[in-house]
């Protein structure tokens, strides 16, 4: 379990991480959702101690991350994946990291094997494609087999192939009861895999909630239906309590009546229906909604469209 | 502080926190390039240097040079040259850590950073030590082997010619520690090695601008004059620290960078 209780963090003028308090329950995936800049990877940084916090704490288990000897038992992380010494090999490298928390050797060789690096373990690692550098820093995260991942933009730069090897990866370590923690700018990557989310922006908490509150809680779903006679089903579902607003020529969106009722009512009065649809706001939609406010640059003149 | 489940390995795991960093350490050194070529660089400029001195300056020197001058200082000429190459070490055992971005897989899996970079000083030192003090044993050994000159000739067992040979690892040792602290500090290899070069070399040619009586009293405590003291035999001149005092000088510098490192490494963010 991950726990921030009123982190900040300043860099100079910049308050990076502004208040930030929230929780990453053990055994699920907790996806960690904000625009580019808005203080995720600073967030990990705190959690893993490589920073430290202006005000505030972050406990992992807990501890803070700094007070333990081995912590590769405790929490494994990739936050950045060049972190190697590009002359060392991928073996060594694990090697080094393992004996600094007492890990055997043999335990290097699974994770080489665990992430298929075992081929190219021998090789300089500063060759690694990103996706391989990838791979070794997750076979790090691997080493003391931790009951807590945390993972910063996994995806980024990956080939299609190897964005459903750690969708996949990722899936099975949180269904081994492993806390989950993975951070992405990209919504549909989220709702691919996180249970929960922690949403944030500049700095600060937006939502913690798991994904399906999370897309109800938008001003959400909506009914939509073509009809030559969208004036006369107008007047009767407004009379049974619905908000009808017209979408185009011949379609109105429809909010507080479900489908099935639109389609009833529909067939009873003699209504010709040329489509009817229920639609959800996507995961997508509800996080450019909230994050609207707190995206720190954006093309000039060009508003992302956020249709609820 | 009491031991928490947290700080005692799983079942299965060896205990020795300081052991197992030692070992990573060590295992780092060993695994990059760098580490061969700077040491076989030095270990090649004492040896070589001190074949060089043995084959070209008995015949350069005077009958008058040959009482004053210090056979051991010219067998280890080699060290003008190897001190560069080990200190360039020192920087690059910290430095490029950070340089690469390991440091922060580094600073992941040993959070205690002060205990990361005592381990990583012992085991650079130890390493430095090793290989310079074999090199420095060489290149005596190669000297006497080759000089002929009656004069210039001594033996392992002379007084101080033991402590001298000896004390040559040990000066690359402390600069390579020297080095170290300043990587550690300053966090970037380049920064770390001009300042180290420059705080070895640069005083020397400052004191010359400045009045003589300057150099008698600020001379000897300059970190290249008081360190080199541990490996002259005889004819030390008038001005010059005795050989312990000396290494204690050129410690002390070695030991405030190290613990300027030690403060900041724990503060500063990685």
């Amino acid at each position: 379990m991950i726990q921030a209780t009123g982190v900040s963090k300043r860099y100079g003028p910049t308050l990076a991480v502004d208040d930030l308090s929230f929780t990453v329950p053990p055994g699920m995936v907790t996806g960690f959702l904000g625009p580019n800049g808005s203080g995720k990877s600073t967030t990990m940084r705190l959690i893993l101690g490589l920073d430290a916090p202006t005000a505030g704490a972050v406990t992992v288990n807990g501890r803070s991350y700094r007070d333990y000897r081995r912590p590769l038992y405790e929490v494994g992380a990739l936050l950045d994946a060049k972190a190697f010494h590009g002359g060392r090999s991928a073996y060594h490298h694990l090697l080094a990291l393992a004996l600094s928390n007492g890990i055997g050797r043999s335990r290097v060789g699974e994770v080489l094997d665990l992430v298929g690096l075992s081929t190219v373990a021998h090789q300089r690692a500063g060759g690694f494609s990103l996706g391989m550098a990838q791979r070794l820093g997750i076979a790090a995260a691997l080493l003391g087999d931790p009951p807590v991942l945390m993972f910063d933009e996994p995806v980024n730069g990956l080939d299609p192939e190897g964005v459903v090897w750690i969708r996949t990866l990722l899936r099975s370590l949180a269904a081994e009861g492993r806390t989950v923690f993975l951070s992405s700018h990209l919504m549909t990557e989220m709702a691919l895999t996180a249970d929960r989310l922690v949403v944030i922006g500049r700095g600060r908490l937006i939502a913690e909630t798991t994904v399906a509150e999370f897309v109800d809680g938008g001003s959400g779903a909506y009914v939509l239906a073509r009809s030559p006679q969208t004036g006369r089903l107008r007047e009767l579902l407004e009379a049974r309590g619905a908000t009808v607003v017209p979408e185009a020529q011949d379609a109105v969106r429809i909010t507080g009546v479900p489908s099935d009722d639109v389609g009833e009512l529909a067939q009873r009065s003699g209504i010709t229906l040329l489509e009817l649809s229920a639609h959800r706001t996507s995961l997508e939609q509800r996080y450019l909604q909230l994050t609207d406010d707190c995206v720190d640059h954006r093309p000039a003149g060009r508003r992302p469209e956020v249709r609820p | 502080m009491s031991t928490t489940a947290a700080d005692r390995p799983p079942l299965g795991v060896r205990d020795g926190f300081f052991a197992d960093l030692l070992r990573s350490e060590f295992l780092k050194l060993r695994s990059v390039r760098s580490t061969y070529w700077t040491l076989l660089a030095a270990v090649a400029s004492n040896v070589v240097l001190a074949v060089a001195a043995a084959a070209v300056i008995p015949g350069a020197l005077s009958a008058e040079d040959k009482l004053t001058v210090d056979p051991i200082r010219l067998s280890l000429a080699g060290l003008h040259l190897s001190q560069v190459a080990v200190g360039v070490l020192g920087v690059l055992v910290i430095a490029g850590e950070y340089g690469t971005g390991m440091v922060r897989a580094t600073f992941s899996a040993v959070p205690r950073r002060r205990t990361l970079l005592a381990a990583k000083a012992l085991t650079f030192a130890a390493v430095a030590a090793a290989v310079g003090t074999a090199s420095c044993f060489a290149a005596f050994f190669a000297f006497e082997a080759i000089v002929t000159d009656p004069a210039l000739q001594t033996s392992i067992g002379d007084p101080g010619v033991l402590r001298a040979v000896a004390g040559g690892g040990v000066y690359l040792a402390v600069l390579g520690l020297l080095g170290l602290g300043l990587g550690a500090v300053l966090r970037s290899t380049a920064g770390a090695v001009a300042v180290l070069f420059g705080l070895l070399f640069v005083p020397a040619i400052l004191l010359e601008l400045l009045p003589s009586t300057w150099r008698t009293t600020v001379g000897p405590y300059l970190p290249m004059q008081a360190g080199s003291q541990i490996f002259i035999a005889q004819n030390r001149g008038p001005d010059e620290l005795g050989a312990w005092a000396g290494l204690g000088v050129f410690a002390l510098y070695a030991v405030v960078a190290v613990v300027a490192g030690l403060i900041l490494i724990e503060r500063r963010d990685a």
